[in-house]
């Protein structure tokens, strides 16, 4: 047997205090195609980025055709042939293919003769060999998203990368275009170029990949053969981690039902026909992969994106929120995910950034009550537990958990009777998780009803007291809370899985 | 518990508008050690009222840099504003007219720009470039250059020159006090500094966001409207390239108080400190025998100097 294309050994990383890989062991041999799988944080991504140089590990090691490598740079990945077909493409979307082709080609000397023909006629024929009806001198901003992906293949291979990483590849293609991409990737396999093949779909695994190495938390939880597994054994591999964490139980019965969606979609949004009722004092989470489209509905109820169809009801009346100030009034809250970009302003002062929402009650006749509104941060600094030096401390001097208790705030403010929240423990740590879920928990005894948006899968089902399990703008599925996983997983990833 | 609001706090939060303000402060100690002449009250008094009507402009100009745009077609307006209200003088329009019709012009120039950077989110460097470029031209082209000869009656509003100085400069620091008043106590205010902060966000939390990006343009057109009719007052003829430059001043002003260019902080009353420890640069330099040409080579020095003191913050704020 040849020595693997590449090798990687016990590596770990870790960003501040977060672990994002724990020792994780990875090869690829010539002619194969790897699959990477995992649920959404389970590493892959720092993986990727290892392997390309974008990140350095903090221990382990690498072998690139059997030569250990000290330090991997993305410069020093590609001159050892190591090539990644993003999800979206990275070209110049100004510059024609030829062109763009060229530039990973050339030798980086700013003075030096451009040989436009051999650059037309290279281009060409590295298209040709993955079998692209694609014009060399197409400027690539008039290309769809699969031929721009085409050209990346054709950028990998112009560099003679031994290895190619595929993230997603077929997110954005419809039937045919997958078929043509799978015609390449075989062929890539057949001319014994390594393939690390990163999908969510388990079909394109199975239809595909030769092994699959299955990541979960950080950690490689199994390399198998792709012929000697089926899809049940893969999803357990996927979900099943002990629960580590106690989430808080839920207090009473939910309320009567308070906001019903009936065939609820968008077309700008990709959201079609949603249904279901969220009763109040209920937690209701949504579970499934990005871009399953549960922001996007969110977005929806929020007024950001307004339905195109469907009916929404709000305690008996029928809303259409068509701007997140009727949303506001209609009493219903959004706390965004990316709290750095869409939540919290970090050059303002806590208590701005707590009554941000509520201009109309906190200024009277157009003037601004001071006392008022450090009074109402005060508050919620005690109730939520806001670590801080006082209401004018900016938002950007606090932790990340606190900045999401700001956030928090700022919708409580507005009494709403319906809140929707975006990944609330995105990139919180453990200690304000927690404290984030009792909050969360106590909303609900108070009558709040909860749209819980989680990438989190225990998160989703520890707090949820039924759990939507959304895919391709759908709701495909609403299981009773305390499902397990697995469940989940499947319904998430598009196993048939038909609700009890 | 947790302190409210110490003294120590108030310091630090402020700390750059008050560095500014003590540098103010060493210079006019040292021209008051060096050369007390400085301090006659009529040459600061007519210099005083010189600056007032760029006062203002700089007020606008901060809260454009709030919201996180920019205006550099204020020195433009400012001239084609200045010749109209003349012009309308010159017609024998009554003096609250022309003011009405000075500020309204400058309010249009203002909608103009704002609706091409608000709902066409054109990047507002460009924008106001183009219309900068537009108005000078446009009114080198009308007028080949002409000065209006403006009646007596407009002379320091038809009173005394004192009277008439100490009343612009008065009118021009309550209008600041006023502004300022209004940027910290009314919604308006606060929406400006949300959307300079972070315009998503702001959106997200109910805000028009672009509402208000056009509210600053059309603010600061109108002052400008209402800095040509002080400046109007003050000469017996307007001639054609006033204003030319007026966008550095004002812009420099800002930034040396403290109003971050990328949105979201700062404020009138470091506007004011910027703006006079510019404005000091040329008579200090006069009263201390030093030659003129040194005074543009300082102000570049002080607007340096704000933005490294700046660029240092935010490094250190980012690596914390």
């Amino acid at each position: 047997m040849p020595a693997p294309l590449l090798e990687l050994r016990q590596i770990a990383k870790s960003f501040g205090g977060a672990r994002a890989l724990k020792g994780v062991d990875f090869d690829l041999q010539p002619g194969e195609v790897h699959a990477l799988l995992g649920e959404n944080g389970a590493g892959k991504s720092t993986l990727i980025k290892i392997i390309t140089g974008a990140h350095q590990p903090d221990r382990g090691s690498i072998r690139v055709a059997g030569e250990a490598i000290t330090e991997l740079t993305p410069a020093s990945a590609r001159a050892r042939g190591i090539a990644c077909v993003y999800q979206q493409p990275a070209l110049f979307p100004d510059l024609t293919v030829a062109e763009n082709i060229g530039l990973r080609l050339d030798s980086p000397t700013p003075l030096r003769r451009v040989d436009w023909p051999a650059r037309r006629d290279h281009a060409r024929e590295l298209l040709d060999r993955i079998g692209a009806a694609i014009a060399p001198d197409a400027e690539v901003a008039a290309l769809s998203m699969p031929e721009q992906q085409l050209v990346e293949i054709a950028c990998a291979l112009a560099t003679g990368a031994k290895v190619v990483v595929m993230d997603e590849p077929t997110a954005s293609l419809t039937r045919q275009e997958q078929e043509l991409l799978f015609k390449v990737v075989r062929d890539l396999r057949t001319s014994g170029v390594g393939v690390i093949y990163i999908s969510h779909r388990l079909e394109e695994i199975f239809a595909l990949a030769d092994r699959v190495t299955v990541l979960r938390d950080g950690e490689s939880v199994g390399t198998r053969p792709v012929a000697a597994i089926d899809e049940a054994s893969l999803i357990r591999l996927m979900v099943g981690r002990e629960v580590t964490q106690v989430y808080p139980p839920a207090q009473g019965e939910p309320g009567g039902t308070l906001l019903s969606l009936r065939n609820v979609g968008c077309a700008e949004s990709g959201v079609t026909g949603v249904s279901f009722d969220l009763r109040s004092g209920e937690i209701l989470g949504l579970a499934g992969l990005v871009g399953a489209g549960r922001t996007e509905l969110a977005r929806i109820l929020f007024g950001l994106t307004p339905a195109t169809s469907g009916t929404i009801t709000l305690a008996g009346q029928e809303i259409r929120p068509l701007s997140p100030p009727e949303a506001v009034a209609a009493g219903i809250a959004y706390v965004p995910e990316d709290r750095r970009r869409h939540g919290v302003m970090l050059d303002l002062p806590i208590a701005q950034n707590a009554t941000m929402a509520i201009h109309p009650q906190l200024f009277r006749g157009g003037w601004l009550r001071f006392t008022a509104e450090t009074k109402l941060a005060l508050d919620y600094i005690r109730r939520l537990a806001i670590k801080c030096t006082g209401p004018d401390a900016l938002g950007g001097s606090l932790s990340g958990g606190n900045q999401q208790k700001v956030a928090l705030a700022r919708w409580l403010a507005t009494r709403p009777r319906v809140l929707i929240l975006d990944e609330p423990t995105q990139g919180v740590d453990i200690g304000a998780k927690s404290e984030i879920h009792r909050i969360i928990r106590g909303l609900a005894a108070e009558g709040i009803a909860v749209l819980l948006i989680s990438s989190d899968l225990p998160e989703v089902l520890g707090m949820s007291d039924r759990i939507g399990v959304m895919r391709g703008g759908r709701l495909v599925t609403l299981l009773p809370g305390g499902s397990d996983a697995q469940r989940v997983m499947s319904a998430a990833l598009g196993q048939e899985a038909e609700s009890a | 518990m947790t302190p409210v609001s110490s003294h120590s706090g108030w310091i630090s939060r402020n700390f750059r508008e008050l560095s500014v303000a003590a540098a103010l402060l060493l210079v006019l100690g040292a021209m008051a050690a060096f050369a007390p002449a400085f301090f006659q009250p009529q040459p600061l008094l007519s210099l005083a009222t010189r600056e007032a009507p760029a006062l203002l402009v700089a007020c606008g100009m901060a809260a454009v840099i709030i919201t996180r745009q920019i205006d550099i077609s204020v020195g433009s307006q400012f001239s084609v504003c200045s010749v109209c209200a003349a012009l309308l003088a010159a017609r024998g329009w009554p003096l609250p007219a022309v003011l009405l019709a000075a500020v309204s012009l400058g309010a249009l120039f203002g909608a103009l720009n704002g609706m091409l950077v608000a709902t066409l989110r054109l990047p507002s460097i460009v924008v106001t470039l183009a219309t900068m470029v537009t108005l000078r031209q446009g009114l080198n082209l009308v007028r080949q250059g002409e000065f209006v000869n403006l009646p007596d009656r407009t002379q320091w509003f038809g009173l005394s020159q004192t009277a008439g100085q100490i009343t612009l400069v008065t009118s021009a620091l309550v209008g600041l006090t006023l502004l300022a008043l209004a940027l910290r106590h009314l919604a308006a205010g606060r929406f400006l500094y949300a959307v300079g902060s972070d315009a998503e966000a702001a959106r997200l939390a109910g805000i028009r966001a672009q509402a208000v990006t056009f509210g600053a343009f059309v603010f600061i057109g109108a002052l400008t409207g209402l800095a040509a009719m002080m400046n109007l007052v003050q000469s017996p003829q307007v001639q054609p390239l006033t204003g030319m430059g007026m966008e550095l001043k004002v812009i420099a002003a800002a930034v040396v108080g403290g109003v971050a260019i990328s949105g979201g902080r700062g404020g009138l009353w470091g506007t004011l400190a910027g703006f006079l420890l510019l404005a000091c640069v040329a008579p200090a330099l006069t009263h201390l025998h030093i030659e003129a040409y040194w005074e543009k080579a300082i102000q570049g020095a002080i607007i340096l100097l704000a933005v490294v003191a700046d660029g240092l913050r935010r490094g250190r704020k980012a690596r914390a």
